[in-house]
């Protein structure tokens, strides 16, 4: 192991000791800092009372889900937008200005027109990726090199040859680092909107165990988001990096 | 030649802006028909003539300049503190080489986790009222600012620091002369999507548990199931989102000549 990888690690070990020191002590008061070996043994508990692998799929599920229609429908109106330039100029500039709104706070209209519960989290989270998703398929579509279309030309390829044959490897980096955002968004908006609702997987339960005030099983299912969102990451990341050497 | 392409770039701007304008209309025309079609239960789509009534009520209504002042000033203190927080660590970070090394990936890797659950420990910290929700958006906002910075920092060239270092400069002078001309434009884009971040955070604690603000607004037209209202603050808060972003990209660049 490298020093600053052991530097790292050593500073949120000495933060944990001199925390659970601290409030053992009576120094910070015990009903806002809980002690670490407190949010430890809270696991156990999370995992037999609360469901929390259960919880955890479901949250998986959701954000599969809807990153899964976002991918799909996303790449298609980014070829759409790529090929009709009027489809373009009238839903382009939407598009775009959408990619820079604070889109989870449209929940409110959600939740009147599909209800409290999954449907509402599914249909947010895949709004938010969609977005990302066809922006990175328009561009890596018109990043395509025109020699490639060209050669393409040349041998008479029909137009779905040319989609499936030249543009689509073409522009396969940026469709993938489409899909990345996608995963990325719907995990970020299914935990956000579960957690706002108080409904669903794994946010839902956080917001459960704060209105029933158990302070270390809250604190320790949010550090489950926090690990999970990272593995989550981390994943994606490598695999990106895998599909897409270059 | 000159003159003509001008004029053609004149006219496909023009035209661009005839689309726009036309799908703004097809869209609110759209909107009135998916109203009337009777496809959702009575109310939950409201007829874009109400909408725009409603627009023209609330903009009107004192409450939306008051709760428009909470949360502009709670997303000023986040943002402060927590873009100033992004800065010194990025800086810190990427001067001292172990300290960046160290700590980065667990800057890179929190990132992308959703804040808002954080907002039930920052609750028993600050209680209801102003301090969650800043709190919640300087966290929002550290995040983008410290990745920016640590990145510009370590994009500075190296040709640039042994420059300096021959003419004996101090380090006060490495960070006025060289580290800062070289950082303006990833802080200013660390600052922008801080400003995102931000926003985001104060309007979903607003609307979580709060008393004041817009999302507080928002939250309330829904609980009263007041739709007309609450799609009308709706286009509201993205367009104070929307223009906050335009004047963050049209002013700074200017003023400090990025």
């Amino acid at each position: 192991m490298r020093g600053p990888t052991i530097l790292g690690l050593a500073t949120v070990a000495a933060a944990a000791v001199l925390l659970e020191l601290l409030v053992a002590s009576g120094v910070l008061p015990a009903y806002i800092f809980v002690r670490p070996s407190a949010i430890l043994f809270s696991i156990v508990g999370l995992f037999r009372e609360e469901a929390l692998l259960e919880r955890l799929l479901v949250t998986l599920g959701a954000t599969l889900l809807s990153a899964a229609m976002a991918v799909v429908s996303g790449v298609s109106l980014g070829w759409a937008l790529h090929r009709c330039r009027l489809l373009d100029e009238i839903f382009g500039t939407w598009i775009a200005a959408l990619a820079a709104a604070p889109l989870i706070l449209l929940y409110p209209l959600f939740l009147v027109v599909f209800g409290r519960g999954e449907p509402t989290i599914i249909a947010m989270a895949y709004v938010a990726s969609l977005v990302a998703m066809t922006l990175k398929t328009r561009d890596g579509l018109a990043g395509v090199r025109s020699v490639l279309r060209a050669v393409g030309s040349s041998f008479r390829v029909t137009s779905a040859q040319l989609f499936w044959k030249i543009e689509l490897p073409a522009a396969a980096p940026a469709i993938f680092t489409g899909i990345r955002l996608a995963l990325i968004f719907a995990l970020i908006n299914v935990i956000g909107i579960e957690f706002m609702i108080n409904d669903g997987g794994i946010g839902g339960l956080i917001a459960d165990l704060a209105d029933r005030y158990e302070v270390p099983s809250m604190y320790a299912a949010i550090l489950f988001v926090v690990l999970a969102s990272v593995a989550f990451f981390w994943a994606t990341e490598r695999a990106e990096r895998w599909f897409n050497p270059a | 030649m000159v003159q003509p392409r001008i004029s053609s770039r004149l006219r496909a701007r023009a035209r661009r802006q005839w689309i726009a304008a036309a799908a703004f209309v097809g869209y609110l025309v759209l909107w009135q028909l998916i109203a009337r079609a009777g496809i959702f239960y009575e109310g939950v789509i409201p007829s874009s003539i109400a909408i725009l009534r409603a627009l023209y009520e609330i903009a009107f209504d004192r409450a939306l300049y008051l709760n428009t002042a909470v949360t502009a000033f709670e997303v000023a203190v986040a943002i402060s503190i927590g873009c100033g927080c992004g800065l010194a660590l990025g800086l810190l970070g990427g001067a001292v080489r172990i300290i960046g090394s160290a700590y980065e990936p667990y800057v890179h890797y929190l990132a992308p986790t959703p804040k808002i659950v954080f907002l039930p420990v920052l609750l028993l910290f600050f209680g209801v009222g102003f301090g969650t929700k800043i709190a919640l958006g300087a966290l929002s906002a550290f995040f983008p600012m410290a990745i920016a910075t640590l990145a510009g920092v370590r994009s500075v060239d190296p040709v640039l620091l042994r420059v300096g270092r021959s003419f004996n400069l101090s380090r006060l002078q490495l960070a006025l002369k060289i580290y800062l001309p070289a950082l303006r434009a990833p802080v200013l884009t660390g600052l922008k999507l801080g400003f995102g971040f931000a926003l985001i955070g104060v309007l979903l604690a607003e609307i979580k548990l709060s008393n004041a603000g817009l999302g507080f607004m928002a939250i309330q037209y829904y609980n009263h199931f007041e739709m007309a209202e609450l799609y009308a603050l709706m286009v509201i808060i993205f367009l104070l989102a929307g223009g906050a972003n335009a004047l963050v990209d049209q002013l700074m660049p200017r003023r400090w000549g990025g």
